[in-house]
């Protein structure tokens, strides 16, 4: 187990030419964790380390030539640490300068502007008291002197993206901030000129600042987000043993595994990534991929998924997709699904949004236009209009839902549930019905001794130390129930049948009951359990049969009261047998349930609660849930479900437990709530500002005020799809139980 | 009033510098971990164990 892996693929190089390696670790919960990583990892190669608490992530310098990674990992692995070598997704590198960027653009406007308030105040207060025109008029133009070149820099994103929408021939929101703030700046320095009392560079400065705050932090949240589920990927930790050209084997991290790569799949090893058969012959058990165990025959030219498990013969397969491309990609999409995804209500956002930036531009012109006929000022006119625009940039009504969409994504996400869908969200928050799969959903791939009771200790011992030289999902499950008995050399295994072994000159055997050739006890023992599952031990003439159990999920029964708590009601609908889903049902207290029932049967009950009016919430992983799945009203899938379930699921359970279903259900209800309340918000301060501004009542500043508040308003109002109030170390918890979680679905 | 031509190029340099140092945090990655930061402070360097 512990050959060396090949890390050399991460390993990059600066411009001075020093090694550097980026590690993704696993296990920071506190402040203490900064000091012990960065001390522990120190060693006569390591020149510089550097913890991320953010990202999680440790960034490490070697010095001289030899960056040989594997002694700081194994350190941090020492230390409790689990570290990976990690590289950045092009799309985090992207984002990281994207930040950079528009903080750089943040820093000019905001320190712009407080520099031309410096300058404002004492106009205004001088305006009232005794300023002098040659003082005002220098004022103005070191005002404009910094205010120019400032709206040049910084508004450029929002300059740019209004040239965009321009061309495509739309209105986007950032064409009436573009032209507000042009707008703004030409008057005022066509004010300065002719020595006015009121300019308003300011308003521009101040607005741009306002917005560009808003893109940071909507920035900022989006890389945390994907950096924490980039680790998740990193930390699986897997390696590959690829066939090089000259026949020898090397191991590599899965993340370096290229398209082509000719990869060998030893008995027991998974499938690291996608590819076909080129060479041998073999059983795999696809349960992580389909969600329900059973072993498929692959030969030569077979396709293998990764996750499959290998369960007999070794393989060579040429690898089709780089993991790379397979893995980051696959949740990369997932992300920026759950991130980018249109909610319906966001859809009308954008609506609202495209019918609105016409009828500002139009009012603001008829503002002007009117007062000109009024026989107002020519300046008045222009003023009055600017103000217009700005006040009724649509940055509230646009910000109204979007915003709420990205904070309840990351709240999701922090409480084990990842969006695929756009309206999820709206439709989880509707469903008055919950229904649940059993196999695979409300139990665990474990399994459990029932008869313990009946059997010798040492039986039992045995039994497990046999286990565990087999990969059978149910020896790996005894060995789960009896973890610490030690391991037996010379063991050998018959695929698909059992294990043999010599223990002290005695033959042992561990397996089915034709292998141990034990069948009418295990007929008689299956009597009293029918709905148990045997193994058969044989010592010389001893035999015993341990009969395993599924057992439910731990969290199980808290969940589903929890979900009756909040007004649901629970089934279960199951393709199992009538006896364990009879069993699993009055465990949980729930009293509807069928079993034995095909996909079509579940689709054919849902269909049924639909036209009695119920909202069904459908929560399941196997292949035969997709169906049904698709037919509910709103449904969930585990991680670790199967490819066609989590396409069909509007959001995915990250993890083992069933919690997130709860977390799912009441942060979806709160931000429904949110999103009305913030569209009602928007609205009425639409309703209330314009008209005041078009009767010529505000000043630029004051829209450029009352603009940024209405947003701020809408903003602060979402930040509360949040799950209560955030306690710093409650959410690094929240974020390392998500990160075990994940980790554990994808292992 | 002369006191203005004094005071006015003070406030744009002093501006000027706080533009500057915010420049050269961002340059120096202090924006990259912000939770981080709050929790370093925390540490003991001078004190062992």
């Amino acid at each position: 187990m512990n050959e060396r892996i090949d890390y050399s693929a991460f390993v990059t190089r600066d411009s001075e030419g020093h090694a550097n390696l980026d590690l993704a670790i696993d296990g920071i919960t506190c402040a203490a964790c900064i000091r012990e990583i960065e001390q522990g990892v120190a060693g006569p190669e390591v020149e510089r380390a550097r913890l991320n608490y953010t990202s999680r992530r440790l960034s490490l310098t070697f010095s001289g030539d030899g960056a040989d990674p594997s002694a700081a990992v194994e350190r941090l692995s020492r230390l409790g640490y689990k570290a990976y070598p990690f590289t950045k997704s092009r799309e985090e590198e992207i984002e990281a300068k994207e930040t950079a960027n528009l903080l750089k653009r943040l820093g000019v406007a905001a320190f712009a502007t407080m520099n031309i308030m410096l300058l404002s105040v004492s106009v205004w207060s001088g305006n009232v008291a005794d300023i002098d025109n040659e003082t005002r008029d220098l004022f103005h133009w070191i005002s404009a002197l910094i205010a120019i070149p400032t709206v040049a820099y910084s508004g450029q994103p929002f300059f740019r993206s209004a040239i965009r929408s321009i061309k495509a021939r739309t209105l986007g929101m950032d064409v009436p901030i573009s032209l507000g703030v042009t707008l703004a700046v030409g008057i005022s320095i066509f004010e300065t000129m002719n020595s006015a009392h009121h300019a308003y560079f300011d308003s521009a400065t101040m607005l741009l600042t306002f917005l560009l705050a808003g893109r940071v932090l909507d920035q900022i949240m989006r890389r945390k987000t994907r950096a924490v589920a980039g680790n998740l990927l990193a930390l699986r930790g897997d390696t590959a043993r690829r066939i090089d050209a000259d026949g020898g084997v090397t191991e590599i991290p899965i993340m370096a595994v290229k398209a082509g790569d000719l990869l060998q799949i030893r008995p027991g090893d998974r499938v690291p990534v996608d590819g076909v058969v080129v060479d041998g012959l073999s059983d795999v058990d696809a349960s992580l991929v389909t969600g329900e165990t059973a072993r498929e025959p692959v030969g030569e030219g077979a396709q293998v998924h990764s996750g499959t498990l290998n369960l007999t013969g070794a393989l060579m397969v040429r690898a089709v997709a780089a993991a790379e491309n397979s893995l980051v990609a696959e949740v990369n999409k997932l992300l920026d699904q759950a991130l980018m995804a249109k909610s319906r209500y966001v859809q009308i956002a954008d609506r609202a949004a495209q019918l609105y930036s016409p009828v500002v531009h139009a009012t603001a012109a008829l503002t002007m236009i009117g007062w000109l006929l009024l026989g107002a000022s020519p300046h008045f006119a222009v003023i009055t209009a600017v103000a217009v625009l700005i006040i009724t940039c649509p940055c509230a009504l646009g910000l109204a839902v979007p915003a709420v969409q990205v904070v309840v994504s990351g709240a999701l996400f922090r409480s084990g549930v990842l969006l695929t869908s756009g309206d999820g969200v709206e439709r989880i928050a509707a469903c008055d019905t919950v229904v649940f799969d059993k196999t695979g959903t409300l139990t665990t791939p474990d399994a459990r001794l029932v008869n313990r009771a009946g059997l010798d200790a040492d039986l039992i011992a045995l039994a497990a130390r046999l286990a565990q030289s087999s990969n059978h999902p149910l020896a790996k499950a005894l060995v789960r129930d009896n973890p610490s008995a030690a391991r037996i050399e010379n063991v050998t295994e018959e695929p698909g049948r059992g294990v043999r072994a010599e223990l002290d000159g005695v033959r042992v055997q561990l397996g089915s009951a034709e292998f141990c050739d034990a069948q009418d006890l295990v007929a008689a023992a299956l009597a009293s359990e029918p709905d148990a599952t045997p193994i058969v031990l044989r010592r010389g003439d001893d035999v015993a049969v341990l009969l395993l159990r599924q057992i439910l999920k731990g969290d199980a029964l808290q969940v589903v009261a929890d979900l009756r708590k909040r007004g649901l009601n629970v089934m279960i609908v199951s393709g199992d047998r009538e006896g364990p889903v009879r069993r699993a049902a009055e465990a949980l207290g729930v009293s509807d349930w069928s079993a034995a029932c095909r996909p079509g049967d579940k689709t054919a009950i849902l269909e049924e609660l639909k036209a009695q009016g119920r909202r069904v919430l459908m929560i399941g992983d196997g292949l035969n849930d997709a169906p049904a799945l698709a037919a509910a009203h709103a449904s969930m899938s585990p991680i670790a479900a199967s490819d066609l379930a989590q396409g069909c699921a509007d959001a995915l359970i990250l993890g083992d437990g069933l919690r997130p279903v709860v977390s799912a259900v009441s942060l979806s209800r709160k931000a429904l709530a949110i999103m009305r309340q913030n569209l009602w918000l928007s609205t009425l301060y639409n309703l209330i500002a314009v008209p005041i501004a078009v009767m010529g009542f505000v000043t630029p500043l004051i829209a450029a005020v009352a603009m940024s508040g209405s947003s701020v308003i809408v903003t602060v109002n979402a930040l509360r799809a949040r799950e209560g109030r955030r306690v710093s170390k409650a959410a690094a918890s929240k974020d390392v139980a998500a990160t075990a979680r994940m980790r554990e679905a994808l292992s | 009033m002369n006191i203005i031509l004094y005071l006015l190029p003070i406030a744009m340099g002093l501006g000027l510098l706080g533009l500057a140092a915010f420049m050269w945090s961002l340059r120096a990655g202090q924006y990259e971990d912000l939770e981080g930061a709050a929790l370093r402070i925390l540490d003991d360097d001078d004190i062992e164990g």
